[in-house]
């Protein structure tokens, strides 16, 4: 008896999930390079000028598109994968499983639940409000004054603290996702996968310190 | 020794197992766990039951045969070793052992601890094999293979087919299995010719059989008796990359006249 498969192939998902994942990864180096602008002292106007840089930037506004559709792409498929996960194996065990796997790949689709719902909240504070979307707060100037918005957010502490505790569970996406991206992809090497393992830990630690940065600075120093 | 055996019992594919429990004693601590399972079967049929079923074959550890899930664990607590070669010293005395059977869509359960993995040979009827004429044997200096890849073929050859990594892994995928059955083929010369064709061929199959997706958690390589690796895992990605980059459709290359 021979089943035939219809849909595209595990290892060709796997690849988009990767690449995707990649895209990601690269796009927040950049965005923590931006935001760290906001720590620069000078009440927002490095960061203003770069905001209003990236705003009026038709290359930017294409690769806002583009972003968008790595973050569905990569979330639409990673529910798709973890569904098809859980049905290939209908009856569980009773006993737990005893394998020795990293804490960080077991709860991908955890973390990554967290990270969505961050998001979501992210974007209804700050990027929609830039598309007009949601209205522009009062105490901000315009709907391009990041700055102010982020100001008043921060200085709550209990937004401060989602905000931190979301990119504690993103640091631990990241430190997964980094290794498993180029696994993945093939790209695995006696001499270069332990570098990569560690290049990925450093990684994972930078983006969640760093963003976390943002949010102390606004509650203690500012 | 004496130990406390949860077992799962279940008739036959249909019907709904559950688990039963078996007080066993004076197990000798020299006893493999087959042995000891055979010991307490014994014991079931001689008071009228019926014994427990679970499969063996050559109890040396090269067959794949047995294949126990004991403790949360394919092949119990200790590493690169099948349930057949698993002795009793392992456990302390008075332990409760549950065992169960791997538990995979992909794995029907036949009954008892018996599950049914011709998902695996289907995978491997599909490309697990090269297409060469029979006869007397080539001249063996004639097909030069490097030692590094031979080496390294036959370690992905030393997959024994057992499940284990399916049993192992979260989303019981059977990429670790996969990827050394394609691994031992495209390392070598003999292999290389139908490449490509195999590992699309037999990554299809194993989406078919309803096995999970890999996610990189490497349980497998943990658990696997053979310490099949991982990296076969990325050489099956590359080879699968490679197929769809670079296969020469046939009679696209004819230009027109």
């Amino acid at each position: 008896m021979k089943k035939k498969a219809t849909t595209l192939p595990s290892l060709s998902q796997k690849y988009i999930m990767a690449v995707a994942g990649i895209f990601l990864m690269l796009f927040l180096i950049f965005h923590l390079a931006t935001n760290l602008l906001m720590l620069a002292g000078d009440g927002g106007k490095q960061f203003g000028n770069v905001v209003n840089f990236l705003t009026e930037n038709p290359a930017v506004k294409i690769m806002e598109y583009i972003l968008f559709a790595g973050f569905l792409l990569h979330i639409i498929l990673g529910v798709i994968l973890q569904v098809h996960n859980y049905r290939a194996r209908p009856v569980r065990y009773h006993s737990r499983l005893q394998t020795e796997t990293s804490q960080f790949s077991r709860y991908m689709i955890h973390t990554g639940v967290i990270i969505l719902v961050f998001l979501v909240i992210h974007l209804m504070n700050f990027f929609f409000i830039r598309l007009g979307w949601v209205a522009v707060p009062d105490h901000a100037e315009s709907r391009h004054d990041f700055f102010s918005m982020a100001v008043v957010l921060f200085q709550n502490p209990w937004y401060s603290l989602v905000y931190i505790v979301s990119f504690v569970f993103l640091g631990f996406h990241l430190k997964h996702a980094f290794q498993s991206a180029f696994q993945s992809l093939g790209l695995n090497h006696t001499k270069y996968t332990p570098a990569i393992k560690v290049i990925g830990t450093i990684y994972a630690l930078a983006i969640s310190i760093g963003f976390s940065l943002i949010p102390l600075y606004f509650l203690f120093i500012f | 020794m004496d130990f406390k055996l949860k077992i799962w019992r279940q008739k036959n594919a249909r019907e709904k197992g559950g688990f039963r429990t078996y007080p066993i004693n004076d197990v000798s601590p020299e006893m493999s766990f087959l042995e000891m399972l055979d010991y307490l079967n014994k014991q079931i049929i001689e008071s009228g039951g019926e014994p427990v079923t679970f499969e063996h074959d050559c109890r040396e550890g090269i067959c794949g045969s047995c294949g126990l899930f004991i403790n949360g664990r394919p092949h119990g607590p200790m590493r690169r070793t099948t349930t057949c070669e698993l002795h009793m010293r392992e456990f302390t005395d008075g332990d409760t052992i549950v065992i169960e059977p791997w538990r995979s869509k992909a794995f029907p359960i036949i009954k008892d601890l018996v599950v049914d993995r011709s998902s695996f040979e289907r995978i491997m009827h599909a490309g697990g094999f090269i297409s060469v004429d029979t006869g007397s044997a080539p001249e063996s200096n004639s097909l030069p293979v490097s030692k590094n890849n031979s080496d390294k073929a036959f370690d992905a050859a030393a997959c024994i087919g057992c499940g284990a990594c399916v049993a192992a892994c979260k989303n019981s995928s059977a990429m670790l299995f996969a990827a050394a059955k394609i691994a031992q083929y495209a390392l070598v010369t003999q292999g290389k010719a139908e490449a490509k064709e195999r590992v699309d061929k037999m990554v299809r199959q194993m989406d078919a059989e309803g096995f999970g997706y890999c996610s990189n958690t490497y349980g497998c390589e943990f658990d696997c008796p053979k310490g099949i690796s991982i990296d076969f895992i990325a050489l099956m990605n590359r080879e699968f990359f490679s197929s769809k980059v670079c296969r020469q459709i046939p009679g696209r290359y004819t230009r027109k006249v």
